[in-house]
């Protein structure tokens, strides 16, 4: 495996492509679907937003022309790559009546193998964030696994930061440090467009291989570096980590809940867009005969009053209770229960917040109110 | 890949329906495919109604006859009227065992409490069988038990069966009652005052409605019993049963797999917060 970077000249990323679908890979990257930056299937750099960028604040995103031809010129779009290996709908099994009450149905289902282009570091921590909860306990999801397994992931290490991102806070980036195959920086400059790549893996070796590369030159790297520099220097937002769980937990009745509730509209967009959010609901349907039923498995939200049902009514019943469920999950009880936070800075929930809620204003609300930092408490 | 292995319920025949209560039935259940299902007292199952849907019920029977699968459900929503609507040879889906058992090897050398309010006592008997096939080697052995009324006591005769053993104390208590009822009248937690035990050397099982353990957790610690001797088991919706659904958080916990029965001192901190 290579151990120092290398280069590979702008148009190699099309190559690179090639190599992956020949491989057998879906190949999946960024595209412009609804003037947003949206993960899809792409064939080649064509169907990429060669030469945008996108603006992002609390409640806003906007994409904008860039001056230049930059492949990954953006940061992150409302859509992570929790939709490939943890899909939003999902059929867990299918029956049919018969003399034995019922009988599950075989199925077969060909395992995706994907190649993601373009998965910022953020978003890498996020995905390492969904291995523990779908493959890190006593039940493992089998259709995470399979396809989780089988990705081919390329790494692009953001050179900016947008408006609503935090990972410097949350230790997850900006620039990727482990577990892709192949990562890339992308440098632009007025004579030159190329990309250092860092080798991560055996296939990552063997795909550059059927590339034209070769070893990055002292200021290539020192280009690279000060790309990843820039980008953390930019960071939209930040948020202070240190006791944060127990700043939580010593905070459930804060008013602050009170606060935030009269401004959450529960329309749950944080949950959907958030990369490491993983709750889901079933659902069962019967066919018209009564003969044959199957249960769906969907993405779900502790934003709906339904989620916390049980017989009587809802145990969160007001959206004080809900939204503190969230961010005590994301950030608090989320460590008690994986080993790590939920969060990863990537600001999607800012973002695409309606009325533009910020979760680093909401922590910062809070231990202000305590009057600063608790770091040195343990 | 195929089917999602963890989520697919096995067939089980209804070999016998029980109707307990108005609203409340036994199912005695065996598997189709012949294989026992080996669990510990406290443990739960999903029970799916074909079509339906599917929802956690504790077991309710005896466990050293693992062939013999019994729930008490009692009807209050589509899948459980679904489930206590099957009549006999009928099926059912079941996956399970799932979460945590009430501490009966623990509770060996000590005096055991137990006290259960409504439906809560089903999720309790197979605790109680247990104690009861090996009583010798448990001290005192008390049952504190509380319904709305007295035409809502569940498993009535074998609770007076119970009562008549010369080693176990059984306490009744009814939150309201007119005309004949000859005994207690009060909500379970005024039971606890009365109870003849070596408080230092025993230990509580405790299940109810949260309102009810709340209460009942308040008595019992006035009365001398520490927060470690204290096992409850509590209720959220669940989805799954095997921690990928969320639904059954409560504060950092997932009920589905660190309870339903857990220790009071190791949720204590979150067992008060409203709306938690
Ligand atoms: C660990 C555990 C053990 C249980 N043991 C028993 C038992 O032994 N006997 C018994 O009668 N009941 C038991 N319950 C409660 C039982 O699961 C609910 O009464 C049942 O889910 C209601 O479903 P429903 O569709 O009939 O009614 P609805 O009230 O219409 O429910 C709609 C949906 O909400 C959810 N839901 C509603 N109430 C509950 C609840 N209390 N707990 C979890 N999810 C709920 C279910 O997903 C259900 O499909 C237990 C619950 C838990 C968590
Ligand atoms: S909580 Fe918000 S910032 Fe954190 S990972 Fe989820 S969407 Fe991104
Ligand atoms: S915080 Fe914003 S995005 Fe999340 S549920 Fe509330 S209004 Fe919707
Ligand atoms: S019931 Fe789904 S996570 Fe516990």
């Amino acid at each position: 495996m290579a151990e120092k970077s290398q280069v590979i000249e702008r148009d190699a990323l099309d190559d690179l492509l090639k190599v992956l679908r020949e491989q057998g890979y879906e190949v999946i990257g960024p595209t412009i679907q609804e003037s947003a930056i949206v993960y899809d299937r792409i064939d080649g750099v064509s169907d990429m937003p060669v030469g945008w960028t996108d603006v992002q604040d609390g409640g806003s995103y906007r994409l904008k022309k860039r001056t230049d031809e930059s492949r990954f010129g953006y940061v992150v779009g409302p859509h992570s790559w929790k939709k490939f290996l943890f899909p939003p709908e999902l059929r867990l099994w299918r029956a049919k009546r018969d003399d034995a009450g019922f009988k599950i149905l075989e199925e077969r289902e060909q395992t995706k193998k994907y190649a993601f282009i373009g998965v910022r570091s953020c978003e890498l921590h996020a995905i390492f964030i969904q291995d523990r909860v779908f493959m890190g306990g006593k039940h493992v999801d089998p259709v995470y696994k399979s396809r989780r397994e089988k990705i081919f992931i390329v790494a692009v290490n953001c050179a900016e930061a947008g408006g609503t991102c935090f990972c410097v806070s949350m230790k997850t980036g900006p620039k990727a440090q482990s577990g892709y195959d192949l990562a890339l920086t992308e440098i632009v400059e007025r004579e030159r467009h190329y990309f250092t790549v860092e080798v991560g893996s055996e296939r990552g070796q063997e795909v550059l291989k059927e590339l034209q590369h070769r070893e990055a030159k002292h200021d290539e790297i020192s280009a690279a570096e000060g790309r990843t520099r820039n980008a953390s220097e930019q960071m939209g937002r930040t948020m202070d980590i240190n006791d944060l769980k127990e700043l939580l937990y010593r905070n459930y009745n804060h008013e602050r809940w009170e606060n935030v509730a009269e401004r959450c509209l529960s329309c749950a967009n944080c949950t959907m867009v958030c990369p490491t959010c993983f709750c889901t609901t079933v659902e069962d349907v019967t066919d018209l005969t009564g003969q044959y039923a199957e249960r769906l498995r969907r993405w779900d939200s502790c934003f709906t009053i339904d989620f916390s049902y049980i017989h009587g009514g809802s145990l969160r019943k007001s959206a004080k209770s809900r939204y503190r469920q969230w961010m005590t999950h994301k950030l608090a009880t989320w460590i008690d229960q994986f080993g790590t936070s939920g969060c990863v800075g990537c600001g999607r929930c800012i973002t695409w917040c309606p009325v533009g809620i910020d979760i680093t204003e909401e922590v910062k609300a809070i231990r202000e109110s305590e009057g600063g930092t608790h770091g040195d408490q343990t | 890949m195929g089917t999602f292995e963890p989520m697919v319920p096995e067939a089980y025949r209804v070999r016998k329906v029980i109707r307990e209560l108005a609203d409340t039935y036994t199912l005695e259940l065996e598997s189709v495919s012949g294989s026992p299902l080996h669990y510990a007292p406290g443990q739960f199952n999903m029970l799916y109604a074909f079509g339906v849907g599917e929802v956690p019920i504790s077991m309710s029977g005896d466990p050293s006859q693992p062939h013999l699968l019994t729930h008490t459900v009692r009807a209050v929503g589509p899948v459980t009227q679904a489930i206590c609507a099957s009549g006999r040879d009928s099926v059912v889906g079941v996956r399970g065992p799932f979460g945590t058992p009430w501490p009966v090897e623990k509770a060996v050398g000590k005096d055991v409490v137990i006290m259960a309010g409504g439906i809560g006592l089903a999720p309790l008997r197979p605790a109680i069988y247990s104690i009861l096939q090996q009583r010798e080697k448990f001290g005192k052995f008390v049952l504190l038990y509380g319904s709305r009324a007295p035409e809502n006591i569940l498993f009535e005769s074998e609770l007076h069966e119970w009562r008549s053993r010369f080693d176990t104390q059984v306490n009744l208590t009814v939150d309201s009652a007119s005309g004949n009822w000859k005994g207690n009248v009060g909500v379970v937690s005024t039971l606890i005052s009365s109870i003849d035990v070596d408080v230092s050397n025993s230990l509580v099982f405790l299940c109810g409605p949260e309102i009810m353990m709340h209460f009942s957790i308040l008595e019992l610690i006035k009365r001398g019993f520490s927060k470690n001797q204290i096992y409850l088991s509590m209720e959220r919706n669940m989805k799954c049963a095997i921690g990928f659904c969320g639904h059954c958080q409560f504060g950092p916990t997932f009920i589905c797999k660190e309870g339903a029965v857990f220790r009071f001192d190791q949720i204590e901190r979150f067992f008060r917060i409203k709306e938690i």
